[in-house]
């Protein structure tokens, strides 16, 4: 497979008689919701919509029925998931623990993980937030420092995660560490775990707010916490492995293209059903690059359902993604004037502050746009 | 089966000989010929036709390979001239073919065609026309029209044609003028596809290859950085030659070709840039091959419609059905 393979996306019937029943939902749910609260895309939280998600079986749609999934396709999960962004739901409750938590632990946990956490998962009870980076190990996540030493019936944690998104949210936290050798070692000796964010001793929860105020980070100290033995996920040592599976995940969803969408909803509001020639071919260029994002981000979604791991793919598709989420309300504030202000533009305008204001995090959550076109890079050969 | 086919085939038949040679105003017989032989060019006809029973998509997408090449043959009007007689129940003459059509040509009821037209590609070097009228009749010339050579930017036959002539045959069509310019438009889209593709791999190739401070300067992180750009662009024309491939048939499924041909000229653009930057002052010159495909690419993203043309049209659609409408209909397409 090279770096540029891009097979068809699958195509299903059931997958569109999904939509119509997705679509249905959403229309009913969040009839009466403001634009502003749309636009907050995957970082809106409640926790009482994902229950009625994982009611209709709408989360864990990939995990395995055994374990209480719903074993349907990995194009199921992605026309729902890509319809909620659309309509912009509040799920990020359960979205880390549906999108890479629970395949993480359907793929490396033991059966006892397994049959404790997939169904909790799948009832939308049950959320998630990912221990990766650290005050000094950012996009260096090989250079972890946190650290679980074995003591008797489990590991003693100590160490400080930085940026973890709706930790004060969730239940549970997939913690990447070292369990042995030090930084020099780098990728080896690394470990996870699965850690109780409500229940573990020595565990505090600082929130860190970003530049509008709002609380989504947080920073976590781990002050001699200690976790029982079957909270190590996997094997021992073989952290970067399991970590690095994930990332594909992580980094090819439509999460990775729609986070403005709901700003282009509303441009095209303002701009009406006539628009200008200069509006129809500046709306028209977004529709072109969101029609071709979708496209390799299914193709994507296909060779995941298959097996294989498209870093690369995932990759590009997260770095095309990012300028196009971030090209959205600069082209936005070229069509519709929100100066002098009036009634007409003040939805628009609040919509456009809100997402003009998160767009810088776009090209760093997830792997920041440097690190991304260094792993394409070495996809092509490069390194 | 088809495109393994094309790819050796073209592969062997396409040097930077034939391509200087083409450049000259030549056309290279001998790569024609093993086309024709092995039937590339029927490919999109229907098996009543002459063609072979592939889907339209992969028939198209011996385009992508043509455009890895910079093939200098007219397969894609070939295809396309088939395509338009082989519809309108016109049997499709054998041999090299190319298509004409615009507000200066008339037909006469008694079947005469007169007129002028610009921009027929490989007008020069093809007998065999298929002309698509303004008042959706298409008929079939072979000869009789006098030629004024002219090029595109890459030098490919882009020639004036004058018709004083009695055609062939002449039918209804059901292909309107708006469905062939979109038809055209998907195959620049899978030609840009494979273009981008060839330099993606030739610039890092190139960047492997070349030292400059005691390294290979695709150690450096901006030439990186460069490289992944242009295998991202090339990535979303590969997508929209994809698209475009499957948007083309009896119902032609013009958002998606908008979208495809407006996101393939943008990567074309891009990429066709980000190459010479990378490939510094060797990259300008003549004597180095990448000029054919960066020309190439400046050349088919305005052909059959660059991205104003077409991302116009897309956004028209889009505003159309409105704002609440703008999620289902782009899934829609």
């Amino acid at each position: 497979m090279s770096a540029l393979t891009f097979p068809p996306p699958p195509v299903s019937a059931e997958a569109e008689i999904l939509r119509t029943e997705v679509r249905a939902f959403l229309a009913r749910e969040l009839a009466g919701v403001p634009a502003i609260r749309k636009a907050e895309s995957w970082s809106g939280f409640d926790a009482d919509f994902s229950r009625k998600l994982g009611a209709r079986g709408w989360i864990g749609m990939t995990f395995p029925k055994e374990y209480g999934g719903h074993g349907r396709t990995a194009l199921e999960r992605y026309v729902v998931i890509e319809e909620l962004l659309a309509a912009g739901a509040p799920v990020v409750g359960h979205w880390i623990a549906d999108r890479q938590s629970g395949p993480s632990i359907l793929r490396f946990g033991s059966e006892a993980q397994k049959r404790f956490f997939i169904p909790r998962i799948v009832a939308g009870e049950c959320f998630f937030c990912i221990g990766m980076s650290e005050p000094n190990s950012g996009s260096d996540l090989a250079s972890v420092r946190t650290r679980a030493t074995k003591v008797d019936g489990g590991w003693r944690i100590n160490g400080t995660k930085l940026w973890t998104s709706q930790a004060h949210l969730s239940h549970f936290m997939i913690l990447f560490c070292r369990t042995s050798g030090t930084v020099e070692d780098r990728q080896n000796g690394t470990s996870q775990f699965l850690v109780d964010m409500k229940a573990t001793q020595g565990l505090s929860i600082r929130p860190v707010n970003a530049l509008t105020g709002e609380h989504h980070f947080n920073e976590i100290v781990f002050q001699d916490a200690f976790v029982p033995d079957d909270a190590l996920l996997g094997e021992e040592g073989q952290g970067w492995h399991q970590v690095t599976s994930e990332l594909a995940y992580e980094r090819s969803g439509p999460e990775r293209f729609l986070s403005s969408f709901i700003l282009l909803v509303e441009t095209l509001r303002m701009i009406g059903t006539a628009p200008t020639e200069r509006a129809a071919v500046a709306i028209g260029r977004i529709g072109a690059h969101l029609v071709t994002l979708r496209r390799l981000s299914r193709s994507v979604a296909g060779m995941l359902q298959g097996g294989e791991n498209p870093a690369t793919q995932a990759a590009l598709v997260k770095d095309l993604g990012a300028l196009l989420e971030q090209a959205i309300p600069d082209i936005a504030r070229s069509l519709v004037a929100i100066d002098p202000p009036t009634e007409a533009t003040e939805g628009f305008a609040e919509v456009l502050a809100y997402t003009t204001l998160h767009a810088p995090s776009f090209s760093l959550r997830g792997g920041t746009r440097e690190i991304l076109r260094g792993i394409i890079a070495r996809g092509l050969g490069l390194r | 089966m088809l495109v393994e086919t094309a790819e050796r085939l073209f592969g062997d038949a396409v040097t930077p000989q034939v391509l200087a040679a083409s450049e000259r105003g030549g056309f290279a017989q001998g790569a024609w010929d093993a086309l024709e032989e092995a039937g590339l060019h029927l490919a999109l006809l229907p098996e009543s036709a002459g063609g072979f029973g592939v889907g339209t998509a992969e028939a198209l997408s011996l385009l992508r390979v043509a455009g890895r090449h910079a093939l200098p043959l007219p397969l894609a009007e070939t295809m396309l001239a088939g395509w338009l007689l082989s519809r309108a129940d016109i049997a499709v003459p054998a041999g090299a073919m190319t298509l004409a059509t615009g507000p200066g040509l008339s037909l006469g009821a008694d079947g005469r065609l007169t007129g002028t037209v610009r921009g027929v590609a490989w007008g020069r070097h093809v007998r065999a026309i298929a002309v698509l009228l303004e008042d959706s009749r298409v008929a079939l010339v072979e000869g009789g029209f006098t030629v004024v050579a002219r090029e595109n930017i890459a030098r490919e036959p882009r020639d004036t044609l004058t018709f004083d002539t009695m055609v062939s045959a002449m039918a209804v069509s059901p292909v309107s003028a708006a469905d062939l310019r979109a038809a055209g438009a998907a195959t620049r889209a899978l030609l840009i596809a494979g273009a981008l593709e060839r330099i993606t791999g030739m610039t890092t190739q190139y960047a492997l290859d070349r030292t400059q401070f005691g390294r290979p300067i695709g150690r450096f992180q901006a030439v990186q950085h460069s490289l992944a750009t242009l295998a991202a662009e090339t990535a979303a024309a590969i997508a929209a030659g994809d698209i475009a491939a499957e948007a083309v048939g009896e119902a032609m499924a013009i958002p998606a070709i908008a979208a495809a041909k407006a996101r393939a000229s943008e990567a074309a653009g891009i990429g066709a840039g980000l190459a010479h930057q990378i490939h510094g002052a060797i990259g300008f010159t003549y004597e180095h091959s990448l000029h054919y495909f960066t020309k190439r690419l400046h050349a088919w993203r305005d052909e059959y419609g660059g991205e104003a043309e077409w991302s116009a049209l897309l956004g028209r659609h889009l505003a159309a059905a409105g704002a609440d409408a703008l999620w289902p209909t782009l899934t829609a397409i």
